[in-house]
């Protein structure tokens, strides 16, 4: 049941559950920004979570339905529209052979999932079909989606009615507190560096895509020293080493970046803090002008926060069974 | 092999990190590729990736199949028996790179972004020249590919080499960054920021100075070539890769062979013991490069 791509919007791209175990080649594990979403849209539509689906940042793509089939919105709020009628999110919708999907403008959120029943099938690279357009790999033929391409879908699925109940939607709000444990080379902060880092609020360049988010606000101040050899010659360079995933580099003290999921692997530039794993969902729906503020929490209870995203994943899947 | 203890640190509740020294040097970079070793050899569960870096070590993993604490104490485990191993060694490759140096690609891409640059006057390799004391761009390129390379890490993007030169550190050739990052670096570029020289895998942003190209692909997603047969991705930490100059006609003769698919690299196995390397590492270097004369 093939879906045919009218427009394509703004980078759209096909996305999974990610590529663990090639970091160390400085391929990232990609994967979707908003996992929790992407979850949502496959279990509506019958697929299994890890299903191939299309991610789309701040504009909703056109698409055309050429068979019977059901498809699911999640993430974002952005009205839904079949044969321009609109339709709900957060539900199992039917789609006959034919029916025109597009979407109105983006209200909450940064990023939509669409879901098709079956899933989109695309072939697996390096066990996932998550695209990685830096290395031209994985999706749909290694890139963004382009008009008139037509995604195949896998069979099976495609059970219209299901929704996802009220409190298992996240909400998304225009301020936002991200939770970190402080850590890596925060210990190059002065005092003041530090202190600015956690108690002043940033905000969302429009430098946010897959691999990171930029923030504007103050300037941060390194400790200063004789570089050691190797390191380069800015007070916030460090020899080249592996970034995590979430983490937060501050290159010259300007503009602190949260690597998300098709992060570069490794880099020169100290990493004072990392995003706890349950709250990249969160950081990757918020959009630019987003206020945001750093919390330090301890690597305990960033463990707890994991406990309880899992918790609500699992009501979820409960919910969709 | 390191003197001072290991620095532990986490990236959150996925990411243990081991920040082995805060300078650059072989024997650091050892130690992260001998500790990787040894963590992958423990085959424990719920480690999901494990990245040597030049100086430190980053170990991604899932909490919910390995606590923390429990990946901490193996870690610190292989730490104290790579500390105690007088012998640590690498079964590695030798590998040469054909480099076009100064060449027209990257030249016009150097000129482009002149303005993120800290000399207007000639190019990336007169700078270079300049910065590390020699009197022209070819005692530049001699000191760039007469000694060799070690792969001390791979990563920032898609099977991108970090390359530290197996040198006495008085000898290494240091070159500040750009200014500003471009937004554009050809593919195959031979770049070098700081102590590192590095080889671009895919065309894109780069911050490194430009010295040439190689003909050479380092990565290949669909797999064409039958060097990458098994992955997509040629170098892997440890890899020890000797620059060789060669001139147009080389070069368009190689990228003949890639387009037509029948290209082979020229690689050889080898054994790297850091020992014998840190006594002596002219007459070590030598016996390395006299393997990969005779393949």
């Amino acid at each position: 049941m093939p879906i045919e791509i009218i427009e394509p919007g703004l980078g759209s791209t096909i996305q999974d559950l990610g590529r663990p175990g090639y970091y160390r080649y400085g391929i990232p594990p990609g994967g979707a920004v908003d996992l929790y979403s992407a979850r949502a849209a496959n279990l509506l539509v019958g697929n299994d979570e890890g299903a191939a689906l299309i991610e789309s940042p701040y504009l909703g793509p056109k698409l055309r339905a050429t068979e019977d089939t059901v498809i699911a919105v999640t993430g974002a709020q952005m009205e839904l529209q079949v044969n321009g009628a609109g339709a709900p999110s957060w539900e199992a919708v039917p789609l006959s052979a034919g029916d025109v999907v597009s979407f109105g403008f983006l209200t909450a959120g940064a990023r939509i999932y669409i879901a098709v029943a079956g899933g989109i099938d695309v072939p697996e690279v390096l066990g996932s079909r998550s695209t990685y357009a830096i290395g031209s790999f994985g999706g749909f033929e290694g890139r963004a989606l382009l008009a008139g391409d037509v995604l195949p879908t896998g069979s099976g699925g495609a059970r219209p009615g299901r929704s996802v109940p009220e409190d298992l939607r996240p909400s998304f709000s225009r301020s936002i507190e991200v939770r970190v444990v402080m850590g890596l080379y925060d210990y190059r902060l002065s005092e003041a560096g530090l202190r600015a880092f956690l108690d002043e609020e940033w905000t969302l360049s429009p430098v946010a895509d897959r691999m990171g988010f930029r923030y504007s606000g103050p300037t941060l101040e390194w400790i200063e020293r004789e570089q050691p050899f190797g390191a380069g010659s800015d007070p916030s360079n460090i020899v080249d080493a592996g970034y995590p995933v979430g983490s937060i580099q501050v290159p010259g003290g300007l503009e602190p970046i949260i690597l998300h999921r098709d992060a570069v692997s490794g880099g020169g530039y100290a990493m004072v803090a990392t995003v706890i794993s349950a709250d990249m969902d969160l950081v990757g729906q918020s959009s630019p002008g987003a206020r945001t503020r750093f919390r330090a929490v301890s690597l305990d209870d960033a463990l707890a926060a994991r406990r309880e995203r899992d918790d609500l994943v699992d009501a979820l899947r409960a919910a969709l069974s | 092999m390191t003197t001072q203890s290991s620095r532990y640190t986490w990236g959150a509740d996925e990411h243990l990190v081991v920040q082995i020294s805060e300078e650059m040097s072989l024997p650091a970079n050892f130690t992260a590729m001998a500790m990787s070793r040894g963590i992958e050899e423990r085959g424990l569960t719920g480690v999901t990736d494990i990245c040597p870096s030049n100086a430190s070590l980053l170990v991604r993993f899932d909490p919910d199949l390995i606590a923390p604490q429990a990946l901490e104490e193996a870690v610190r485990e292989v730490e104290a028996e790579v500390a105690h191993d007088p012998h640590l060694s690498l079964e590695t490759r030798i590998v040469e790179i054909p480099v076009w140096y100064n060449d027209p690609y990257t030249n016009e891409t150097g000129a482009r972004f002149r303005d993120r640059h800290q000399r207007p006057e000639g190019n990336d390799l007169d700078f270079a020249a300049i910065e590390n004391g020699l009197d022209s761009a070819e005692a530049f390129i001699e000191a760039h590919s007469s000694a060799p390379w070690i792969t001390s890490m791979v990563g920032f993007v898609a099977g991108l080499p970090f390359l530290f030169q197996m040198v006495d550190r008085d000898r290494q050739l240091e070159v500040p960054k750009y200014l500003r990052p471009r937004t554009d670096t050809p593919e195959r570029t031979i770049g070098h920021g700081g102590c590192f020289s590095c080889i671009y895998s895919v065309r894109g942003a780069g911050g490194y100075q430009m010295f040439g190209i190689t003909p050479v692909p380092i990565f290949d997603p669909k797999q064409r070539l039958a060097d990458f047969s098994e992955f997509m991705v040629f170098f892997r930490p440890g890899d020890i890769v000797k620059f060789r100059a060669i001139d147009e006609a080389e070069y368009s003769s190689i990228r003949s062979e890639v387009e037509a698919g029948t290209f082979r690299g020229r690689y050889a196995p080898v054994d790297f013991v850091l020992q014998d390397f840190l006594d002596d590492p002219d007459t070590y270097n030598s016996r390395l490069l006299e393997v990969l004369d005779a393949h």
